[in-house]
């Protein structure tokens, strides 16, 4: 149904190569996540996929089909931007049924499939509204159903929550992860958001001005990152990342040490505490280590720290990163 | 302006202008329903007095008026429709990135910076004359006989020459609407399947129906007085063929120095006006709510 292969594809504005040729398979029903930091180029190779933008050099194939050179409308996929790009003049009912409408469809056939999205997505109520008189959750459903009508092949989101306020992106989040589960349907999905990458992905493909620096399940990039990039882009806080003599200990270049895989207490590493956060349920705390520098902690659960205290921290042995002098991962 | 007191200060900053505008406006329309009353003519300046509304009567039922109406009528409605027409088109043309862009943009408000009767006399001169003009070296040239349009086709003409006046003003408003459009819409319908006649039916159109309605409302304001491009080309001529309302009040006033019946002429235009005015709100103006 909905796999897309892409093969070397290449895209270039101008002199500028923002995409300098990637190989990427998503299998049918899968949920990918594009993330990386903003401007590496996510939104430009969804566009790729949708057929808004032409690729310079490549091929990519959806459902089996050379699809490199098709126009949008013909590759059946369904995209949900940003700005949601509603119909402004058009009701809610019209807008989900415009697809239908360009399919050449009888007005009862619209009519049931709108009526069938809507009760998915909770728009009945609003059905005869515009768009302008919606607020931004029910907007990204509009827009959401607007998408599902189609029954597309792939669905493609460009940071659909962006607009949310905290709560309702997690809302929506789930929402659309049950979605997922219930259509089956294979979805990628942009964002910069860690979180939404974490919790909804099957595969997170890492980007990097254009490459791709991994792909692979949430937890796979978390508890084996190839290369330093992704290390230091996947997990919040960030790893700590240690240089020169203690890393040289280690027989690395760099040596990786997630927030919460340092203990407090006894250990090694002797320092001073800065900056400490205490939310209850965790505390985050900036140790100035001697001969190391900063090392930020989690620990959870309320620890006695405060600024100025001296403090011992030990890593966890088993729970290291290796990376070598290329920023490679070590085994 | 959300408290009273700056209501208040708004309005007393405003006063002074809406006061003198309002004399402005006040004294030569109660001078000209004044005249509009009164026996007034030039030549017969002993005769004066009341005249009740035997102006009105005069100017009305003279043989030239039903004629002037529906010339005016169908001069507003021609402009519109072609100014309209072409002004959607060339936007959506000169929108499209093309090479020397700046250059098409300035060719294209060029004509409006041209005054009105110069622009009627360069086209009545070097275009439509039917001895000299090159539209009839053109025919020449094609082996046709040259056609005399203002004196075959006197309205067409004039039409066509406002229309080219205007033609500016409505492409330049359409543009800066069809820009306003955000390409994540268009994105949106080419995914949905549509192409291109339906993007710019379902999508372009409803977005420019404020814009057209802006055009609409202020050429017909215009429109409706234009009387240079008349006097210079064809002088309401031949006969009444081209002969409109404000240029019937002009020959009232000017050529047979009846003043009161001029007024009178006037008086009915601005009522004619405001007929037009609120048809066209009733049609159009619920586009401008927001
Ligand atoms: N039409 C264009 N012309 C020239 N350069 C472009 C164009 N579109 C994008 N770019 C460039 O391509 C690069 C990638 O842009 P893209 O929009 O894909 O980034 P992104 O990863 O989606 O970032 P963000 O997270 O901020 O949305 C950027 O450096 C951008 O300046
Ligand atoms: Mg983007």
């Amino acid at each position: 149904m909905g796999k897309i292969t892409l093969h070397q594809v290449r895209k270039s504005f101008g002199e500028v190569d923002v995409i300098p040729g990637i190989d990427l398979t998503i299998e049918d029903g899968e949920f990918v996540v594009f993330v990386g930091p903003s401007g590496c180029g996510k939104s430009t190779l969804l566009r790729l996929i949708a057929g808004l933008e032409d690729t310079t050099a490549g091929t990519m194939q959806i459902d089996g089909r050379e699809a490199t050179h098709l126009p949008p409308a013909q590759r059946g996929l369904a995209m949900v931007f940003q700005s949601y790009a509603l119909y402004p003049h058009m009701t809610v009912r019209k807008n989900i049924a415009f697809p239908l409408k360009m399919a050449g469809m009888t007005a009862a056939e619209q009519e049931a499939k709108v009526q069938h999205a809507a009760k998915i997505l909770n728009l009945t109520n609003y059905l005869d509204r515009r768009p302008g008189q919606l607020s931004g959750g029910q907007r990204q459903r509009v827009a959401i159903g607007r998408a599902i009508v189609r029954e597309p092949a792939a669905f493609l989101f460009d940071e659909p929550l962006s607009n949310l306020d905290a709560a309702l992106r997690v809302t929506m989040r789930q929402e659309i992860s049950e979605l997922h589960q219930s259509l089956k349907t294979t979805m990628i999905y942009v964002t910069h958001d860690q979180v939404e990458a974490m919790t909804m992905a099957d595969k997170i493909v890492v980007l990097n001005a254009g490459r791709v620096e991994q792909v692979g399940s949430p937890l796979d990039l978390y508890h084996s990152p190839r290369n330093l990039f992704v290390a230091g882009f996947i997990g919040s806080p960030k790893m700590n990342l240690i240089t020169g003599a203690e890393a040289a200990k280690y027989n690395c270049t760099t040596l990786g040490v997630r927030p919460e895989h340092i203990r407090v207490g006894e250990g090694p590493w002797q320092g001073v505490v800065g900056l400490s956060e205490h939310l209850g349920s965790d505390s985050f705390i900036k140790v100035e280590v001697d001969g190391i520098g900063t090392i930020n902690v989690r620990a959870s659960g309320e620890i006695g720290v405060h600024h100025g205290d001296p403090i011992k921290l030990s890593p966890d042995m088993d729970k290291l990163h290796r990376f070598d002098g290329e920023g490679l991962a070590l085994k | 302006m959300a408290t009273q007191s700056s209501r208040k200060a708004a309005r007393a900053m405003l006063s002074p202008t809406v006061i003198l505008l309002l004399v402005w406006m006040i004294v030569p329309l109660a001078m000209t329903l004044w005249f509009s009353l009164q026996r007034y003519n030039l030549l017969y300046p002993d005769r004066t007095g009341f005249n009740d509304f035997g102006n009105y009567t005069r100017f009305v039922l003279s043989p030239a008026f039903g004629g002037a109406v529906v010339n005016t009528l169908v001069l507003v409605v021609g402009v519109l429709a072609i100014t309209v027409i072409l002004g959607i088109l060339i936007a959506l043309l000169i929108d499209q990135p093309i090479w020397g862009q700046g250059i098409v943009r300035i060719l294209v408000i060029s004509p409006f910076f041209i005054m009105p009767p110069v622009a009627a006399l360069i086209w009545k001169n070097m275009f439509m004359n039917p001895t000299n003009g090159l539209f009839a070296e053109a025919a020449k040239f094609i082996g046709l006989s040259p056609y005399d349009f203002l004196g075959n086709a006197p309205l067409a003409s004039i039409i066509l020459i406002v229309a080219w006046q205007w033609l500016p003003f409505a492409t330049l408003i359409l543009l800066t609407a069809l820009q306003s459009l955000s390409s994540e819409e268009l994105e949106a319908a080419e995914m949905d399947g549509a192409g291109p006649v339906s993007r710019f039916w379902y999508i372009m159109l409803p977005h420019l129906a404020r814009a057209i309605t802006v055009v609409v409302l202020i050429q017909t304001i215009f429109l409706l007085g234009i009387f240079g491009e008349i006097l210079v080309t064809t002088n309401g001529g031949p006969g009444t063929s081209s002969t409109t309302l404000p240029y019937l009040i002009y020959k009232e006033a000017l050529l047979d120095f009846d003043v009161g019946t001029a007024a009178a002429g006037g008086v009915v235009a601005v009522i004619l006006a405001n007929i037009v005015a609120f048809f066209l709100m009733r049609a159009i103006g619920k586009n401008l709510d927001a």
